[in-house]
């Protein structure tokens, strides 16, 4: 057994720390949240210099073919600075799903383009009635000749408004299938949701958009087996997220009730303040080293579906208590926009519905143990 | 990161698992759902408990992480935990937690040579059982505000006062104490550590029993109990400061969680094959999503023990202490949440503690009641709470009155 990080891993997440501290202060955090682009894109093109875009694609396609989890170091670091960008939906689920599903000429030409920042490529997997499950891919893709015909909306589609291209799941004879289109293209269209996260979450319109034969990606009905793969390691990557979010909420109110003083003394002297920091700590200590055996099977090729559902669940339930008590122990200031702590609470409700909120996630175990 | 067991880990393991899984068919059915109820409520639990501890003891394993020199044989932590997983699973007793988690630690820290020659080998042999005298009426979680008293006369202590709470105080052959030498002193000064016998002229032991009426724990009171001066632990007025080193800060926790996965499959088999409303219970969405919580408790639970062991393996006493709070506050809430899920599935056999109708032998309904001890004794969840806020988070710590 090690269960500690390797030298070079905590190098990495050294780096990660530093260069965002520098480059987005929680100032210019809320400004991004603020704009209608959602994202800066000089903070990417920098980022895009530091390697970390390419980190976990394979060496074949240009990447460095470093471990998963040093993908979750990257998000962690990401997640404990509120940072937004289009690292989940471009790098984490498409390049996840690319090098899952794509064929290697797809895999030769695009990844190295996301690798380099270069190229923005998003998922549209969900529909109006808000399912997570195969049953709710339902937009129809007709076939015309060599052709296909996509015509129908997507909703909650990260950062559509941004993105270069959109994977679509859509549904053909032979079931679900991915569709890499344009997002410029004729008859798409977005338009952003307002969501607690202050996110760029869009709703896609397709309106007869004709895609060609070699922008399928696997093969027809393959669709929803590229991604389960892609969101077994989505998944857990946005759960270290999470937790990089839990973990700076923690030290952020420690330092506060060390500081705030009321009847002449810190509050965090009073066991109130105490009792509910404890709680805090040990929701974030046993999510956080469950995460690491979670990435290490991951890494190892180990079967984890029931255990990545479980992470994502708790994970769900503490990021919103930890946050929830972080604000209550703020007092009001805790409540205001100017004050960091917000971006944390709101950001816990928000990544509770990525790729499965908490009931999706029990029913998933309760099926995994065969209930 | 690596969270495989060496092939020798894997291998010792599977050497537990033959022991446990052929011994544990000899419980008799008194032991019942084992615990310190099964221990310590019958003769029969508690002779079953000595014979699980020679057992232990014939293959070293009472002793297996003591230095050499104490007669153990400075197994790796990896080692003791999985002997915990192991026998927690399997419920299994013969591991005294007062004379092999407690007094023996006590021992290797603070005894002297002919007190290690004299008491370490009849625990290490699994045939000496202890209770604890720690805990009094009014010195519960402020453990060093105690008042007993030890005085010394000559070659001799006389011991006058009252201990409560006293587990297993009616079965053990031996008690350790902790009594103040020092009559003037107050808090952790001048109090010390002693070794005696129960059967001592002056020491009676009343029962306190538990809610459910099963005796495990004891009032014990000291009417000038005499006990040999050599009988007393360490120096003189330091046995706070021995007391603390040995208060289960080492503890991974590992046999609880391990105990709590085999419950697990013991409700999921019960909802399997229990038919309510036209369908199996299993099919109910409110148990789906009870044992699917309960599954993450556990998972997340015993990685947490695994954690521990690590931090145990690297050193790292300071990580330790907020760990093992969080531990023994973790285990005891997700059993409490268990026998609670567990019991609302069962709906109205729920409530049965026993007999033929009694879903999974009555265990839940017994944990429902036992496990609101467990989150109170060994420090409770609030003292656990205080020190993870102290040592973990570096919050200020209470002020006491002089």
């Amino acid at each position: 057994m090690d269960l500690d990080f390797t030298k070079e891993q905590e190098m990495l997440r050294k780096s990660v720390d530093e260069f965002l501290t520098k480059e987005c202060p929680f100032d210019s955090v809320r400004e991004i949240e603020d704009s209608e682009e959602g994202f800066d894109k000089k903070i990417w093109k920098k980022m895009a210099r530091l390697g970390w875009m390419e980190l976990h694609f394979p060496e074949e396609y240009g990447g460095l073919g470093d471990p998963f989890a040093d993908l979750t170091i990257i998000m962690e670091e990401m997640g404990k600075k509120a940072f937004p960008s289009p690292f989940f939906s471009s790098v984490v689920m498409s390049g996840i799903l690319l090098v899952e599903g794509a064929s290697e000429k797809q895999k030769k030409k695009l990844l190295p383009d996301i690798a380099s920042g270069k190229l923005l490529i998003t998922l549209a997997q969900y529909e109006q009635d808000g399912s997570y499950l195969e049953s709710g891919i339902t937009l129809p893709a007709e076939a015309d000749g060599e052709d296909y015909i996509l015509s129908g909306r997507k909703f909650f589609v990260l950062d559509a408004n941004i993105a270069d291209k959109l994977i679509v799941a859509a549904r053909t004879t032979e079931g679900v299938t991915l569709f890499l289109v344009d997002s410029g293209g004729e008859g798409i269209s977005f338009q952003k949701m307002h969501t607690i996260g202050k996110d760029n979450n869009c709703v896609v319109s397709f309106d007869k958009v004709r895609v060609s034969q070699d922008n399928l990606i696997g093969s027809p009905g393959e669709g929803w087996k590229i991604l389960e793969k892609m969101a077994q390691k989505a998944t857990v990557a946005k759960c270290a997220e999470m937790l990089g979010g839990c973990k700076e909420s923690i030290d952020m109110t420690t330092a506060y009730a060390k500081q705030r003083e009321q009847y002449s003394t810190p509050i965090g002297g009073f066991q109130a303040i105490q009792h509910y920091m404890a709680d805090m700590r040990v929701a974030y200590d046993t999510s956080l080293y469950y995460l690491h055996k979670v990435v290490w099977m991951i890494d190892e090729g180990i079967e984890a579906s029931k255990e990545i559902s479980a992470l994502k669940a708790q994970v769900n339930e503490q990021y919103k208590f930890i946050t929830e008590r972080a604000v209550q122990i703020h007092g009001g200031i805790g409540t205001t926009r100017e004050f960091n702590i917000g971006l944390f609470y709101r950001r816990a409700k928000a990544f509770e519905y990525v790729l499965g909120d908490t009931d999706f996630h029990y029913e998933r175990i309760a099926e995994a143990l065969e209930l | 990161m690596d969270f495989r067991l060496t092939k020798e880990e894997e291998a010792i393991k599977q050497e537990f698992i033959k022991f446990f899984d052929a011994e544990m068919k000899n419980a008799p059915p008194e032991f019942g759902n084992g615990g310190l109820e099964g221990i310590y409520a019958t003769d029969e639990g508690f002779e079953f408990h000595k014979y699980m501890a020679r057992k232990m003891g014939e293959r070293g394993w009472l002793s297996m992480g003591w230095p050499k020199d104490c007669g153990g044989r400075d197994a790796s932590i990896m080692e003791q935990v999985i002997f915990d997983e192991v026998r927690g699973y399997y419920n299994a007793p013969g591991v005294d937690g007062f004379a092999v988690g407690m007094f023996a630690p006590t021992l290797i820290a603070g005894a002297n040579k002919e007190q290690k020659n004299r008491l370490l080998p009849p625990i290490a042999r699994g045939e000496a059982f202890y209770c604890q005298g720690w805990s009094e009426p009014d010195a519960g979680s402020d453990l060093a505000s105690l008042t007993t008293t030890a005085i010394r006369e000559g070659d001799h202590y006389i011991i006058n006062g009252q201990k409560t709470w006293t587990t297993g105080g009616h079965k053990a052959e031996f008690m350790f104490l902790l009594a103040r030498t020092d009559p003037d002193s107050n808090r952790g000064k001048g109090l010390s550590v002693f070794h005696l016998r129960m059967d001592l002229p002056g020491i009676e032991i009343r029962p306190l029993l538990y809610m459910d009426g099963k005796h495990v724990y004891n009032e014990v009171f000291f009417n000038n109990v005499k006990i040999p001066a050599t009988d007393m632990v360490g120096v003189e007025g330091e046995g706070w400061n021995l007391t603390r080193q040995t208060m289960n800060f080492e503890r991974s926790g590992a046999g609880g969680f391990s105990g709590a996965k085999r419950y697990l499959e013991k409700i999921i088999d019960y909802v399997k094959t229990t038919q309510r409303d036209g369908r199996t219970l299993s099919k109910d969405p409110n148990a789906r999503r009870k044992i699917a919580e309960l599954f993450i408790a556990s998972e997340v639970g015993q990685t947490l023990a695994y954690k521990i062991s690590w931090m145990h393996q690297k050193g790292d006493f300071m990580g330790l202490i907020t760990a093992a709070c969080e531990s023994k506050l973790f285990s005891t809430e997700m059993a409490q949440q268990m026998s609670n899920y567990a019991t609302e599935i069962m709906g109205l056999y729920g409530q049965l503690e026993a007999g033929e109708h009694a879903p999974m032998d009555g265990s839940m309904v017994e944990l429902y009641q036992f496990v609101k001890g467990a989150t109170i004794f060994a420090g409770t969840n609030e003292i656990q709470r205080n020190l993870i806020a102290w040592t973990g988070l570096g919050l200020p710590r209470l002020k006491f009155r002089p």
